[in-house]
């Protein structure tokens, strides 16, 4: 496997009582962008993985993730356990604190090897930097489907590697004989010739004095024993008995419950809390206005929730009061119509505007997407107690280490004064990543000295969120007398992440795609797949549009443009071919299809609708993923099905709308989500092609929308350029 | 404020609050009890699934009233009586159902009931009995196998 970079190095020790510890970090003044924001200081030096071998022979893995659900703690001390040769029933793992524990020496310390002193553990190079230990490559962050191509695959993997050279090292001087003479095995170090084996920890004492390599040998896919493997994921017991503790299951002594409301029209104050009514009832302990939202502190939650709905808040007036979701189409239209043409350029190749011009005709669409909430299955909470000018922070979150560098920052507090503690996620799709309510929480519990914890209603995580931005997207396509693109042209409104995410797979000669930006106040975040959802739509929506003006189906004319990329290709065959394209379809049913690269993951759909239906209803959905390498195929598999019904209830459903300037949407009745009884059968194909890894929880939501779309004009010659999908048997589209 | 009496997997608790409370919260609150969780308060996703009685309700929904004198179970006295996991809870394994796991607590109650009343449900049963509860993570088609699992377990 490849090289990693070269400011990468390993650093590796050993503790008194004899436990190894290898871990993966960068240099010293790293300074990728990514990475910079991520420091506390300068010269501080950032250690992402490591994996500790303690002196009965078990192995801890510590993971920089967040788990919500994606099985990520298991696939990291996968990939580190199998470069290690390590008995899987003696792995374990802890989460990575967000905290100077990690970036500090006395405490990193601590945490990392309990009161020990430390012995020279540190490679050289690190001239002690290691001892300000912090984070890195912005790993901490969970989402942009990361952990398993980045922190695994430049990380994990290295880490054992380099720990299971170490102790062979150690074997071969114990015994005095050649390492190659030498095997490793479930944790263990054998030497066929004498007979001899002993278990690792036998020898990390004496690893513990080398310098790590500095290039360790990675298995290739051949030598595999846990990877690739669908390994039971160790996240899964304690949620089946109520075990798992969330965010909002933490109870603290002396704990009391906050209920806010912020500004329905968002980015309102508080101008005046008429709080007669609600401070008189019962539980009552608090009401207070921070301007940006209000709050009330009780006994309990019920409590503080009923309170808050009785406060009669004055919101100051910001100018959008009158925006309706039509205003915001209309500004959105209009940005597109003002750059006339000239936008930003995300791509330019050839001269797309001139081979239109000579193309036989050409043909034109708009498509648009409305804002999206995340609606995570928990809502969101977080506990904090602040003593002595300390925080203690408790809260599912996506990016801890920036929640706790926020929380100093806003709060003049010294960052190793904040202590963020882990907990389980309810489910994040990017909300989690967000520092608001972070900071909402820390200012609430900040007026008292008992712990305060703070959990949002239904309707404010739904009203007070950081949506999918609504989108536009116009296209112009030069075709050939075959109906063939011989240019593509589009111009959309709203840029954000990942930059390729308007990128299309397919070959065509002249390209221009261009973007502009529209100012309103709904406040915008990264959901499931970032960019990729609204892209995916427009552009394989598009493209089937030009196949059918081709007079070719979706499948055949996409598999024309897809000539130069046997990987694409492949992924758009197997989908194909396992939902068995080109069949009989009854009256009233239809297949469409869609292919998404997202996260490095190529990811193919094809959904049978069926519109016979008050709305339609997806039969099922052909799903093939191509992720370059699977490491744990059923917790991939289980993702990718995730990710298509997160993807599915959008499409058929997700509208969240602004109506005078507000969030119309609050709760479940009103912003619907899919349920079993809508639940498609998904089949799901896995290719292992040996790109580089791609990422498992965002490729398979992009994808849906599109082949659903296509499917309903496969069903019905009806054209839905518009989401939500479900809209358009009421003559929206 | 009011005494109230429940029978609370199998362990009889006596509380004192506001009659009107929710028994969601009194559960979570007052008895510590935090597998069963909050969604959204009004009855819509199941995630407060409990069983009153036997019969699986929206703790949420639930004045703590209405419990008086009443057994509940909840998700951490689902289990066997000698200590192993009830078959739905093992299905689930078996299946690697949960992602996130916050719905899972109102799933399992419910998909508890659905089996205790129907031991071998169909398709549409299944439909039928797990609708209200929404997970946001998608594991639909993983609860239905565990489902049928547990039913022939
Ligand atoms: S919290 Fe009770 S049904 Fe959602
Ligand atoms: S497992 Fe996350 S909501 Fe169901």
């Amino acid at each position: 496997m490849g090289k990693w970079t070269r400011r990468g190095f390993i650093a590796a020790g050993v503790v008194s009582g004899g436990a190894l510890m290898v871990g993966v970090g960068i240099r010293e003044g790293h300074r990728a962008p990514k990475l910079a924001k991520m420091m506390t200081e300068d010269g501080e030096t950032l250690v992402n993985v490591w994996v500790k071998l303690n002196t009965d022979n078990t192995i801890t893995a510590i993971v920089p993730h967040s788990e919500m659900g994606q099985g990520v703690f298991t696939s990291m001390t996968q990939m580190l356990a199998d470069e290690m040769d390590a008995d899987w029933n003696k792995v374990t793992y802890e989460q990575a604190p967000a905290h100077e524990a990690y970036a500090n020496y006395p405490l990193g310390r601590e945490f990392l090897m309990g009161d020990t002193k430390v012995p020279g553990m540190v490679q050289d190079s690190l001239n002690g930097g290691f001892l300000r230990i912090a984070q890195s490559m912005g790993l901490q962050i969970t989402g942009g489907s990361t952990a398993v191509r980045f922190t695994g695959m430049g990380g994990m993997r290295i880490a054992g590697a380099a720990a299971r050279e170490m102790i062979v090292k150690a074997a071969a001087k114990t015994w005095d004989v050649p390492a190659k003479e030498l095997h490793t095995e479930n944790s263990h170090v054998y030497h066929d010739a004498s007979g001899r084996s002993e278990p690792y920890a036998a020898f990390a004492e004496q690893a513990g004095e080398y310098a790590p390599p500095t290039q360790p040998k990675l298995k290739t896919p051949d030598e595999f024993k846990l990877m690739g493997k669908s390994l039971a994921r160790f996240d899964i017991p304690a949620k089946t008995d109520g075990t798992a503790e969330f965010g909002i299951d933490v109870d603290l002594p002396g704990m009391k419950y906050a209920a806010v409301m912020g500004p329905p029209v968002l980015g309102a104050e508080a101008e005046q809390v008429d709080e007669t009514y609600a401070a008189e009832m019962p539980g009552v302990i608090k009401v207070l206005n921070k301007g940006w939202f209000v709050a009330v502190v009780a006994d309990s939650y019920w409590q503080a929730e009923n309170a808050v709905r009785q406060l009669d808040v004055t919101w100051s007036k910001t100018g959008a009061e009158s925006l309706g979701q039509s205003d915001i189409y209309a500004m959105l239209g209009k940005a597109i119509d003002d750059a006339g043409g000239k936008g930003k350029k995300d791509i330019s190749v050839g001269n797309a505007r001139r081979a239109a011009d000579g193309a036989a005709r050409v043909y034109e669409a708009e498509y648009r997407v409305p804002f999206l909430a995340h609606a995570a299955m928990e809502p969101i909470n977080a506990t904090a107690w602040v003593r002595e000018g300390k925080v203690d922070f408790w809260s599912g979150l996506q990016n801890p280490l920036a929640v706790r560098d926020e929380i100093a920052g806003a709060f003049s507090i010294k960052k190793h004064d904040v202590t963020v503690h882990n907990v389980m996620l309810g489910g994040g799709f990017g909300r989690r990543s967000e520092a608001d309510y972070p900071l909402m929480s820390v200012e609430i519990a900040r007026e008292f000295d008992h712990p305060v914890k703070m959990i949002w209603s239904r309707e404010q995580d739904t009203q007070q969120d950081f949506y999918r931005p609504a989108s536009i997207s116009r296209f112009k396509a030069g075709l050939d007398d075959d109906g063939m693109p011989v240019s593509w042209e589009n111009t959309f409104v709203q840029k954000h992440d990942p930059p390729e995410a308007s990128h299309i797979p397919y070959k065509i000669d002249h390209q221009l795609i261009q973007h502009t930006e529209a100012e309103h106040h709904v406040r915008f975040g990264p959901w499931r797949a970032v960019d990729h959802t609204q892209h995916g739509f427009f552009i394989e929506s598009f493209i089937d549009e030009l196949a059918d003006q081709a007079g070719l189906d979706g499948y055949a004319y996409r598999r024309k443009l897809l000539e130069h990329s046997p990987r694409y290709l492949a992924v758009l065959d197997a989908a194909a071919e396992a939902a068995g394209w080109g069949r009989d379809m009854p009256e009233g049913r239809g297949l469409g299809i869609a292919l998404v690269d997202s996260f490095g993951t190529v990811v193919a759909q094809v959904v049978e609708v069926d519109v016979t239906g008050p709305e339609p209803k997806v039969v099922h959905v052909w799903c093939a993923a191509d992720p370059g390498y699977v490491m744990n195929p059923d917790g991939f598999t289980a993702q990718i099905e995730s990710g298509i019904i997160y993807g599915l209830t959008a499409a058929l459903y997700g509208n969240i709308t602004i109506e005078a300037g507000a969030v119309v949407q609050s709760n479940f009745h009103d912003y619907p989500m899919l349920r079993m009884r809508d639940a498609p059968g998904i089949t799901v194909k896995l290719i292992n092609s040996g790109a580089k890894v791609g990422g498992g929880g965002e490729p398979g939501t992009p994808p849906i929308a599109p082949a659903l779309a296509n499917a309903v004009f496969a069903a019905t010659g009806v054209r839905v350029r518009s989401q939500p999908i479900a809209n358009y048997k009421q003559g929206l589209t | 404020m009011a005494e109230t009496k429940l029978i609370v997997n199998g362990n009889e608790r006596s509380v004192d609050v506001d009659p009107s409370m929710p028994l969601l919260w009194v559960l979570r609150e007052q008895l510590k009890l935090n597998g069963t969780k909050f969604g959204c308060g009004i009855a819509q996703c199941g995630a407060c699934t409990v069983h009153l009685d036997g019969m699986p309700v929206r703790s949420c929904s639930t004045p703590v009233a209405a419990a008086d004198g009443a057994e509940i179970t909840t998700i951490e006295g689902v289990g066997n009586d000698d200590g192993t996991r009830h078959a739905v809870q093992a299905a689930w394994i078996e299946h690697q159902v949960p992602q996130c796991g916050y719905c899972q607590s109102g799933q399992i109650m419910s998909a508890v009931a659905l089996l205790r009343d129907n031991p071998d449900p169909t398709d549409e049963d299944i439909d039928a009995a797990m609708s209200g509860n929404i997970c946001r993570c998608g594991a639909y088609g993983r609860i239905r196998a565990a489902i049928k699992t547990a039913a022939r377990a």
